[in-house]
């Protein structure tokens, strides 16, 4: 099979619905002419034309309500921020209006529409620019939340989020956009809401998402030589979150880590553990840990910053304690 | 406004050429990885600076900016080897290695940062100015923002309070031509940036921003209407950045013929040539400038290298006043 890049994957996934389908339209800093602040948007002016793939000023907040506004009134937007940490500026729009719309009209304006972008960390960019929002957006009922963590992924989820009839947060990453993965030719979509088995394993169960889990698989290649087989189970989408999945790793594994990059207080690895107690609590030989960055805004200084990002040790150790060895 | 002395031109011309000499040091270190996270450099809109600060009053008047900020506070009086050092993440730099590149700040220097988040720092700039005239003093802040940062919503918000409550603010819209790879033109329907003050009635006015003369009497003026109790002021000063935005940008939006024409009225240059032709220094005397600058930057690097990475506490310590905050742990 050929591979490709993240981003050439992201671009695909958009090129292809917007052939299909003239309501589609990609709006954002940088989208057009500039092909993508990580070019995730290479040569779609070309093969669009202005009309349809728009550059907009730096005006996060008139921009994503402007997307909203035009799913209302007929369109499909697909809105990139240049990074997640932006979508700040415009939250107002995309919690108030977009995630609220078709409840508060009593079911009359649903809103076809997919802000996407990078989220988390990406090297040192200090506090304002390593921020990871999933949690945040997942809280929120009327959106939902999906994050890829490879090429195959991105590509057949970001087609599914685009042909959702509802208001989809689609989160990627810089330091992902150059990762190379096995892509088909042809046409694929993957379901929103199902989790992927990315390892099978026997001994321990290891749920994460997004770029973050490569430390995962790191962790997993070392503890099989030690003889320890970790099940990797890579979310996908976080909201909704796919219980079975998770539960029924659980029930065969007995113990569970969760690796998430937000900080620790009130995360998705927080609510994947309450479901957990909740469901499978007679199944646990161990109390559950997660794995988070530190409760502090991210740090510039090297140093500092792998400190606070969660990494593979720290997975190997958080195996071995719920493995009590 | 103060004269602008043979010893101001001076003053400008060693100050300006230090302050390029910093920033094409710290892409020398970007490519070294001694600096990493994003880089944006001053290159070409020396002469923003260099005049503001003739016209204000360093001991009571603030500064505020965005990312492109590691010489201002140089201008203000911050040692350039803790913003050095700062740029390398170690605990000898302005936010102890915590805020990097994007994020210089002194509170002893009256420098408000340093802010990444376009557009952010604009009504923070009028809050400075706010309390200033709350507590009856007579600073006044200059707050800089970028093309790109006009085009956001809390500038317009920020305008309106501004007027409302006679604020002591200037805002300064250092216009470099671009936002990352987005001309002016291609962000609005019309390109004189200076006429957003027009709506809400605030003085505006557009400023040649290659010489500091001009810069001066601009800002002066405005300071000055600020400081008698006239409120904010508007001005687009209008400039150029030489580098890409930032050290990953190929440039393709702009030629390299249109860099080369304003590096013609480069403002270093500019400052030098009146030197030369009013005779304010000899040859020699230049060369002991261009020497001294030299030096200073190398001691920069010294002592950004020599500096000790911050110690792992101050990732926390820093965060809340409260000395014993109850932190979640994340390590095992
Ligand atoms: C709210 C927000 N949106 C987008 C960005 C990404 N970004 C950083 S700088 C920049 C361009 C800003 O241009 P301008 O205001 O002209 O300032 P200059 O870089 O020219 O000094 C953009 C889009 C950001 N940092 N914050
Ligand atoms: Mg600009």
């Amino acid at each position: 099979m050929r591979t490709i890049q993240f981003r050439q994957a992201i671009a695909e996934a958009m090129s292809e619905e917007m052939r299909r389908d003239e309501s589609i339209y990609l709006m954002g800093e940088e989208v057009a002419e500039y092909n993508g602040a990580y070019k995730a948007s290479k040569g779609m002016l070309d093969e669009f034309g202005a009309k349809r793939v728009i550059d907009t000023p730096i005006a996060e907040l008139g921009f994503a309500g402007i997307g909203v506004g035009s799913a209302m009134n007929g369109l499909r937007p697909i809105v990139e921020f240049m990074t997640f940490n932006f979508s700040l500026v415009g939250i107002d729009q995309i919690i108030n209006n977009a995630a609220k719309m078709r409840q508060m009209s009593g079911g009359q304006f649903n809103i076809p529409i997919v802000f996407r972008g990078p989220t988390a960390s990406a090297g040192q960019l200090a506090a304002t620019h390593s921020q990871a929002f999933e949690s945040w957006y997942a809280n929120c009922p009327g959106l939902k939340v999906v994050v890829p963590s490879n090429p195959y992924d991105a590509k057949g989820l970001l087609k599914s989020a685009i042909r959702d009839d509802d208001p989809v947060i689609f989160m990627e990453s810089e330091q992902m956009y150059g990762d190379k993965g096995e892509v088909p030719e042809g046409e694929y979509t993957l379901p929103i809401g199902v989790a992927d088995i990315k390892r099978e394993g026997s001994d321990v169960t290891i749920v994460s998402f997004g770029k973050i889990i490569k430390e995962a698989y790191i962790a997993a290649d070392e503890l099989e030589k030690e003889g320890i087989s970790c099940e990797i189970i890579d979310l996908r989408t976080v909201r909704p979150l796919d219980h079975d999945t998770i539960l029924n790793s659980v029930k065969k594994t007995n113990r569970l880590v969760v690796l998430e990059e937000a900080w620790p207080f009130g995360n998705v690895a927080t609510e994947i553990t309450y479901i957990v107690q909740e469901k499978a609590f007679d199944f646990l030989d161990a109390p559950i840990i997660k794995l988070n960055t530190a409760d502090t805004p991210a740090p510039y200084s090297p140093v500092l910053l792998e400190e606070w990002l969660p990494n593979s040790n720290d997975v190997i150790k958080a195996v071995k304690k719920v493995l009590y060895k | 406004m103060k004269k602008v002395t043979k010893e101001v031109y001076l003053k400008w011309y060693e100050d300006m050429l230090f302050w390029r000499k910093f920033e094409d040091k710290l892409a020398a270190a970007y490519i070294q990885q001694k600096v990493r996270g994003f880089l944006h450099l001053y290159n070409g809109q020396e002469a923003v600076l260099a005049g503001s600060l003739h016209a204000i009053d360093p001991k009571k008047d603030k500064l505020i900016t965005a990312y492109r900020n590691h010489v201002q506070p140089i201008g203000m009086g911050v040692d350039p080897k803790r913003v050095m050092a700062e740029l390398f993440g170690k605990g000898t730099g302005t936010s102890q290695g915590l805020g990097g590149s994007m994020h210089i700040f002194s509170k002893e220097h009256n420098f408000y940062g340093g802010h990444g988040i376009v557009g952010g720092q604009i009504p923070l700039g009028a809050g400075l100015a706010f309390a200033d005239k709350y507590q009856g003093n007579d600073g006044v802040t200059l707050c800089y923002m970028g093309d790109g940062a006009v085009r956001q919503g809390s500038l317009h918000e920020t305008f309106n309070l501004a007027m409302l409550w006679n604020l002591p603010v200037v805002f300064i819209c250092e216009n470099n031509g671009y936002a990352m790879g987005t001309s002016v033109a291609r962000t609005a329907n019309h390109t004189d940036i200076y006429k957003l003050g027009l709506g809400y009635d605030m003085p505006c006015a557009a400023v040649d921003g290659m010489n500091p003369v001009k810069v001066a009497e601009a800002v002066h003026e405005a300071v000055e209407r600020a400081r008698k109790g006239d409120g904010p002021t508007f001005l687009e000063i209008k400039t150029y950045r030489y580098r890409g935005h930032s050290m990953s940008d190929a440039q393709h939006y702009r030629t390299k013929e249109e860099v080369e024409e304003y590096k013609k009225i480069d403002p270093i240059t500019q400052v030098l040539d009146i030197i030369k032709e009013k005779k304010y220094a000899s040859k020699a005397k230049i060369e002991e400038i261009n020497k001294r600058v030299t030096d200073r930057v190398k001691e920069c690097e010294k002592f950004a290298e020599e500096s000790p990475f911050p110690e792992k506490n101050v990732m926390y310590d820093t965060v809340y006043e409260q000395e014993d905050y109850p932190f979640l742990s994340h390590k095992l």
